[in-house]
């Protein structure tokens, strides 16, 4: 064998990645199609170009608002979201050198909510803007104690999750103590919804937005990729193979931090997905991080996609939590691919 | 000399671990680094590969302050083989291998001929040629440090640092990674916990003692009655083997 196997398997690579931008992009079709109001897969078509301007179709002004306004900003938020979140977990994944990281493990999430609880209960500013303003400050100020607590990151991945451990607690017990002092039944009810993650509220300045921090986050993972393959032994390997293990870490670790924060600001702390796509992936496509953060990303977007829908059909008339879905879908998923990886003795 | 090491100190808090050293590595030379526990063995061999910094002192490869060579370039002359590196990624041999290339290639440079053929000939060297497909975790203790030392060979290096690579392994395997070390092309630096294997394989050896250089020589002027007694604290004896004529420790019960 004279070529390398990254050549052999370019061809496959490319028809699977193909093969999942085509389901995203059916999975994302019956997204807008599907919901308490159902619409025709050829009219959800001609309300898209309509939107991009592409054709002015005769179509009901209703059916057209629902599709453009709400359902498809929705699930392309949904596969941002979705994508997101796996490459964060991937990367965490691979830093850390641990099975269970996951993007809210540097007590991003519980920052997030922290800061989102300060708005929606202590009133600090007001309006919509400033939930998800008040979420990503939260988010960043947990970010920012985690890289304090380890000394930026360079103390090793024990160090790093136990500051995240303690930051996590922290911020949690900051959220209750606000909830169970000065807030209602009601407010508490809320906190605990946009905890659970929704997409409800997205409109095209978010999926923007997203889509910005997205690509580029996906830019620098991919372009870090080999970098994250060193770290498979650990760090003094991975510095020994000519990484500069504590600048790659520090950096990695802000792009996650930026990542899930702006996520998590905008559809609240959707859980599961980071965990359990990475893993996924790599039981499909392998360890080696060129190929599995691509993966991670389209499978993540499919996933969350899927999900959403679930999250609207299920009960009818009615919305469920979107991390709700994301732990009953992928538990059972999990599970079988933890059954067919399972150690052979 | 390839390697040469000038009053390197090092140390955690107020304790001192290394202490004063000052060595020099001939091209081609094995030099075998052995010491009671905590003498400083692992923290010098750290040093002298750039992977820790010293807190005075310098080490020069190639004529090169290592300090002033980026990471990168460095680990394209140095590799060093951990003690038991290990991990829960299912990747196959042929996976950690190619790791070696990566001081080589750049973020999204394809794989070329020239990292072919070292991954290709290192996998040669340490006879896991047919096992390239098999996954990592399968594989046994020796094996998975004949892998390490095939990762570490297709970085191409000039110098090999190893930190007592023959740990946790049976005598066989003990022997065969020694043997490996001594038949490469090239300079390689050895922690070993072992006197007698060090005396067998080592062209030279460095005695540390509280992370000072107690010794350092052909095995025959340093492994000697006084020095066992003195550093490794042992009552031994120590003639000339009948069956390899170097010098083989005979240590008594009491």
């Amino acid at each position: 064998m004279t070529s390398g196997p990254s050549e052999s398997g370019t061809l496959r690579l490319a028809l699977l990645l193909a093969l999942c931008l085509a389901v995203l992009a059916l999975a994302i079709a019956l997204a807008t199609a599907i919901g308490d109001y159902s619409i025709g897969l050829g009219t959800v078509a001609l309300a898209v170009t309509n939107g991009l301007g592409l054709t002015s179709a005769e179509i009901s002004p209703i059916e057209q608002s629902v599709v453009w306004n709400l359902r498809l900003s929705r699930a392309l938020v949904a596969a941002l979201a979705g994508a997101g979140l796996s490459i964060c977990g991937a990367i965490l994944q691979a830093l850390l050198r641990n099975a269970l990281a996951e993007p809210f493990v540097l007590g991003v999430s519980a920052g997030a909510s922290t800061g989102a609880v300060s708005v929606i209960v202590l009133g600090v500013g007001a309006g919509g803007l400033s939930l998800s303003l008040g979420a990503f400050a939260g988010a960043f100020s947990a970010f920012a104690l985690v890289a304090l607590l380890s000394n930026g990151a360079t103390s090793g991945p024990n160090h790093t999750i136990l500051a995240g451990v303690a930051a996590s607690q922290l911020f949690n017990a900051l959220t209750s103590y606000i909830v169970t002092t000065s807030g209602d039944a009601q407010q508490a009810r809320d906190v605990m919804f946009w905890l659970l993650g929704s997409f409800g509220g997205v409109r095209w300045p978010d999926f923007q937005l997203l889509l910005v921090v997205v690509v580029i986050s996906l830019a620098i993972c991919i372009f870090m990729a080999r970098a994250l393959d060193a770290f498979t032994f650990g760090d003094e390997d991975a510095a020994a193979l000519g990484i500069p293990v504590a600048r790659i870490r520090l950096i990695m670790f802000a792009v996650t931090a930026i990542l899930t924060a702006t996520i998590v600001s905008m559809v609240g702390a959707i859980g599961f997905v980071g965990l359990v796509v990475p893993h996924a992936a790599r039981y499909v496509i392998g360890p080696l991080h060129l190929r599995l953060i691509p993966a991670c990303a389209v499978v993540g977007a499919i996933f969350m996609v899927c999900a959403d829908i679930v999250s609207r059909v299920i009960v009818a008339q009615q919305t469920v939590p979107i991390g709700v879905v994301t732990a009953l879908v992928g538990v059972p998923f999990f599970a079988i691919i933890l059954y067919r990886a399972r150690p052979q003795s | 000399m390839i390697v040469v090491a000038e009053n390197l100190s090092w140390g955690v808090r107020n304790k001192t671990i290394v202490s004063e050293v000052s060595l020099s590595v001939a091209p081609g030379e094995t030099l075998g680094l052995i010491g009671p526990n905590g003498s400083g063995k692992s923290s010098l061999l750290r040093l002298l590969a750039g992977l820790k910094r010293p807190m005075s002192g310098r080490v020069k490869i190639q004529d090169r302050d290592i300090a002033e060579v980026p990471r990168r370039v460095l680990s394209r002359q140095v590799a060093f083989v951990q003690q038991n590196a290990a991990t829960d990624t299912n990747v196959s041999v042929l996976d950690v291998v190619r790791l070696g290339r990566t001081p080589h290639r750049s973020a999204l440079s394809g794989w070329s001929a020239d990292d072919q053929a070292a991954v290709t000939t290192a996998l040669e060297r340490v006879d896991m040629t047919d096992r390239k497909a098999q996954a990592w975790q399968t594989l046994s203790g020796g094996e998975r440090q004949r892998v390490h030392i095939a990762r570490a060979l297709a970085q191409s290096p000039k110098i090999l640092f190893l930190d007592e690579p023959t740990n946790h392994l049976d005598i066989h395997h003990q022997i065969e990674i020694l043997r490996l070390v001594r038949d490469l092309d090239l300079t390689s630096v050895v922690a070993l916990h072992d006197l007698n294997l060090a005396a067998m394989f080592c062209d030279r050896i460095v005695v540390l003692q509280e992370g000072r250089v107690s010794a350092c020589g052909s095995p025959e002027t340093v492994l000697t009655e006084p020095l066992l007694r003195d550093v490794f604290r042992v009552e031994a004896g120590v003639s000339a083997s009948p069956f390899h004529s170097r010098p083989h420790i005979h240590f008594m019960a009491g």
